[in-house]
C-alpha cells in the first residue's frame, strides 16, 4: 500500500526540497518505487535539485487540468529507475491547482508507487495546504532557530486539523527532521539543541541532518546527496531517516564527516 | 566587560528556548483568534462609549504575553467636560457635513 508523505515546514529555506530529494533517493535505493512531487507552483526547484531541469515537458498543473496524462509528466531518474519526479509548473498561476485535481492525481500516484513524497511550498497558502491534504505521514523540516521552530509549530497545528486524515479523526504520523544542525554550537549553548526543539514541538524525531558543505555541493551538481555522496555525513543521516520512515527503530545519531588520513593531515577533506 | 560576561556571551540558546515556550503557549491557545486584539478593542470601545464620551484614537490596547501570566493593558483617555462637549458637537455635525 502506498504511503503519501508531505515534506513541509512553514518557513522557507530550511531544506524541504533538499530533504525531499535526499529522502526520495534514499528510499528508492532500497528498491521502493518512489515519486517526488513538487507542489511549489511558480517557483519550482525540485527539478533543479534532482538534476532533471532540462527534461521537464509536462507538469503537475497539466495533469491536474487534464492537458497531459500522468505518465507523460512523470520524469524517471536517469541514475535510479525506482525514482520519479512530477515537476511543478513554472509559469501557471498557482490557483490552477484545484483540490479536485490534486485528489485525482494523488489517487493515481498511489496506484503506481510505494511512496508519494510531496514537496510543500513555504507558507500556509493554497499550495502548502494542498501538498499536505492527502498525507498519511508528514516530515516537518526545522532548523534550530526561533522563527523556524515557531513556523513548524503552526504547520503541526494545520497537519492536525486541515488534512483528510485529521478530518476523518485518524492519526497522521508527524516526524521532525532537524536540519542544518551544528552539534558543537548546540553543545556550547549557542544554538537550540535537539532536546529543546523536541520538547517545544513534541513530535518524534526522524533524524538530525548536520550542517554540511556537501548539501550545497549536491544541489550545485543536481544530485540528491544520498545518491551523489552516500558516505557523507548528511547522506548517512538521510539514509537513517529513510529507514525510520520504513518503520525501523534506530537510535538517532548526528553523523560526522569521515576524514581520510591525508585530509586530516592537511586539515581539510582530501577528495572533493 | 568582565570575564564572566565574556563566558556567558554565547549562551543565547536558553533565551531562544524560553522565548519560544512562552510565545507558543499563547499562539496555541489563540489558534483561530488571530484578530483577538481587534475584536477586544471594538467591544471595549463600544462599552465605554455607552457611558463616557471618548475619542476612538485615544484608546490603546496592549497585550503583553508573559509567563505565568499575561497582562492586558487598556489605556483610555477620558476628556474633560468641555472637551467631551466639543467631541459630541463634532460628532453630531459630521453626518450633516458629509451630505
Amino acid at each position: 500500500m502506498a504511503t503519501v508523505l508531505v515534506v513541509t515546514s512553514g518557513k522557507g529555506g530550511v531544506g524541504k526540497t533538499t530533504s525531499t530529494a535526499a529522502l526520495g533517493a534514499a528510499l528508492a535505493q532500497t528498491g521502493q518505487n518512489v515519486v517526488v512531487v513538487d507542489f511549489d507552483v511558480g517557483l519550482r526547484n525540485l527539478d533543479l535539485v534532482m538534476g532533471a531541469e532540462r527534461r521537464v515537458v509536462f507538469d503537475l498543473i497539466n495533469v491536474v487540468q487534464g492537458d497531459a496524462k500522468l505518465p507523460q509528466a512523470l520524469i524517471r531518474d536517469k541514475r535510479l529507475d525506482t525514482l520519479s519526479l512530477l515537476p511543478a509548473s513554472q509559469t501557471r498561476d498557482k490557483d490552477a491547482l484545484t483540490a479536485e485535481g490534486v485528489t485525482r492525481v494523488i489517487g493515481e500516484l498511489r496506484e503506481k508507487f510505494d511512496w508519494v513524497i510531496c514537496d510543500s511550498p513555504a507558507g500556509i497558502e493554497r499550495g502548502a495546504m494542498l501538498a499536505m491534504r492527502h498525507a498519511d505521514m508528514a516530515v516537518v523540516v526545522t532548523n534550530p532557530e526561533v522563527s523556524s521552530v515557531r513556523d513548524s509549530d503552526r504547520i503541526i497545528g494545520m497537519l492536525d486539523s486541515k488534512t483528510v486524515k485529521a478530518e476523518k479523526g485518524e492519526r497522521l504520523e508527524k516526524h521532525l527532521l532537524l536540519t542544518r544542525y551544528d552539534p558543537a554550537r548546540a553543545a556550547r549553548g549557542e544554538m537550540l539543541n535537539t532536546e529543546d526543539v523536541l520538547e517545544i514541538l513534541s513530535i518524534p524525531l526522524l533524524g538530525i541532518i548536520p550542517e554540511s558543505e556537501e548539501v550545497l555541493r549536491s544541489s550545485n551538481l543536481g544530485t540528491p546527496v544520498t545518491l551523489g555522496n552516500p558516505n557523507s555525513a548528511p547522506a548517512r543521516a538521510y539514509f537513517e531517516a529513510a529507514r525510520r520512515l520504513k518503520g525501523e527503530t534506530l537510535v538517532v545519531t548526528v553523523p560526522t564527516e569521515r576524514r581520510s588520513f591525508v585530509g586530516r593531515l592537511f586539515g581539510r577533506r582530501a577528495v572533493a | 566587560m568582565n570575564l564572566l560576561s565574556l563566558f556567558r556571551r554565547n549562551n543565547s540558546a536558553p533565551v531562544a528556548r524560553e522565548r519560544l515556550q512562552v510565545l507558543l503557549a499563547h499562539e496555541r491557545a489563540f489558534v483561530g483568534q488571530s484578530d483577538l486584539l481587534a475584536v477586544l478593542q471594538e467591544e471595549i470601545i463600544a462599552v465605554i462609549a455607552k457611558h463616557v464620551t471618548i475619542e476612538r484614537e485615544k484608546i490603546q490596547i496592549k497585550l503583553d504575553r508573559g509567563d505565568p501570566v499575561s497582562t492586558l493593558e487598556i489605556d483610555v483617555e477620558v476628556p474633560s467636560y468641555a472637551a467631551a462637549a466639543a467631541i459630541r458637537r463634532r460628532e453630531r455635525s459630521l453626518p450633516a457635513a458629509a451630505t
